[in-house]
């Protein structure tokens, strides 16, 4: 499984770190609400509305450079807009991988 | 060149925030985490440029795009590169940046709005301008900009982040700043009377100690300000 890592942030970050912090804190603060609603909206069944949250998480795979978890979730979104929601073990690791790594930094 | 954000996404908002950094004619108003609190803001005050997510719950960037009577430029921001064809059908929307947005493309992004920008004035560039003729004001209100006559007005009043413009015919309430439409103002007429007050003195029906009337509106004359005021009067 691929990781994460902060290569885009650092990039955008340059010399300031200020918004590395921020921008980190953002990310612990965020992701953990949206993984909570994914769940709640996957659980029950309300495929339209997990599509929405999947398509908000992809900019979180996208950020953290999970390049192949990126194309999981394009695949789930459009899945999951035609009520299909096969990809969900798949998906559900990626954000567990995620959940992992941020606790880390 | 003013801007918002748009998007119901935190980290999207902060990065799009860090890209606007990086360009320094670049002035960040205000964010938002939806669509209607833009609107409301938009309502009260004019931006040369949007920065709008595309995918936020309830309200879609297009339909954002479709609710504005007179848009300002836009710059769609979304991961979902689908989009591009029916972006473009939207006159304001001048450019389509896919997430993650990397600085160079954003930089391109910024020039192609300047490019777009130079061939036409904007509305904040219009606000609050004299058409050149010397006798009239633009001021926007709820995104419409309305002619003032400077014969037509009576005096204007600070409150708080507003004026409120008070006209023979009407009064108006603009997100602006005595300060800046001060600038605007032909001296020959108009005179900064208190901190709050501008008037236009050829309104004045008479005058006491520290404070004058126009209309039935009496208006105070701060110490400092009085004796220009006494200065600029035809005394006998």
């Amino acid at each position: 499984m691929e990781q994460p890592n902060l290569s885009y942030i650092k990039q955008l970050a340059g010399d300031d770190a200020e918004f590395e912090h921020k921008f980190i804190a953002i990310l612990k603060e965020e992701f953990p609400q949206e993984k909570k609603e994914y769940t709640k909206q996957l659980s029950a069944k309300n495929t339209d509305e997990t599509a929405l949250i999947v398509h908000k998480l992809k900019h979180k795979l996208n950020i953290l450079g999970l390049e192949k978890a990126y194309k999981l979730a394009v695949s789930y979104e459009e899945d999951l807009r035609r009520g299909d929601a096969k990809l969900k073990n798949e998906f559900a690791l990626v954000l567990e991988t995620i959940e992992l790594y941020l606790n880390t930094i | 060149m003013t801007c918002i954000i748009i998007d119901d996404e935190a980290a999207a908002r902060a990065i799009v925030t860090q890209l606007c950094t990086t360009i320094p004619q670049l002035d960040v108003i205000d964010e938002f985490s939806n669509a209607m609190d833009g609107i409301k803001f938009l309502n009260q005050q004019t931006v040369d440029l949007i920065f709008l997510d595309i995918h936020m719950p309830g309200f879609s960037g297009f339909d954002f795009v479709q609710t504005l009577k007179n848009p300002p430029k836009i710059v769609l921001t979304t991961s979902d590169k689908n989009f591009a064809i029916e972006a473009y059908e939207y006159e304001p929307i001048v450019d389509y940046l896919v997430k993650p947005i990397s600085p160079e493309r954003f930089a391109k992004s910024i020039q192609k709005v300047q490019n777009i920008m130079q061939q036409q004035p904007s509305l904040s560039d219009m606000e609050s301008k004299g058409t050149g003729i010397g006798e009239d004001l633009y001021i926007n209100i709820d995104r419409r900009l309305i002619k003032l006559k400077f014969d037509d007005i009576l005096f204007i009043e600070a409150k708080g982040d507003y004026i409120d413009v008070k006209t023979i015919k009407e009064d108006y309430r603009v997100h602006n700043t005595l300060k800046k439409i001060k600038e605007k103002l032909p001296e020959e007429l108009f005179l900064q009377i208190h901190r709050s007050y501008i008037i236009n003195f050829t309104k004045i029906i008479d005058i006491e100690d520290n404070s004058v009337l126009i209309e039935k509106n009496v208006i105070p004359i701060s110490r400092s300000n009085r004796p220009e005021l006494m200065r600029r009067l035809n005394l006998l």
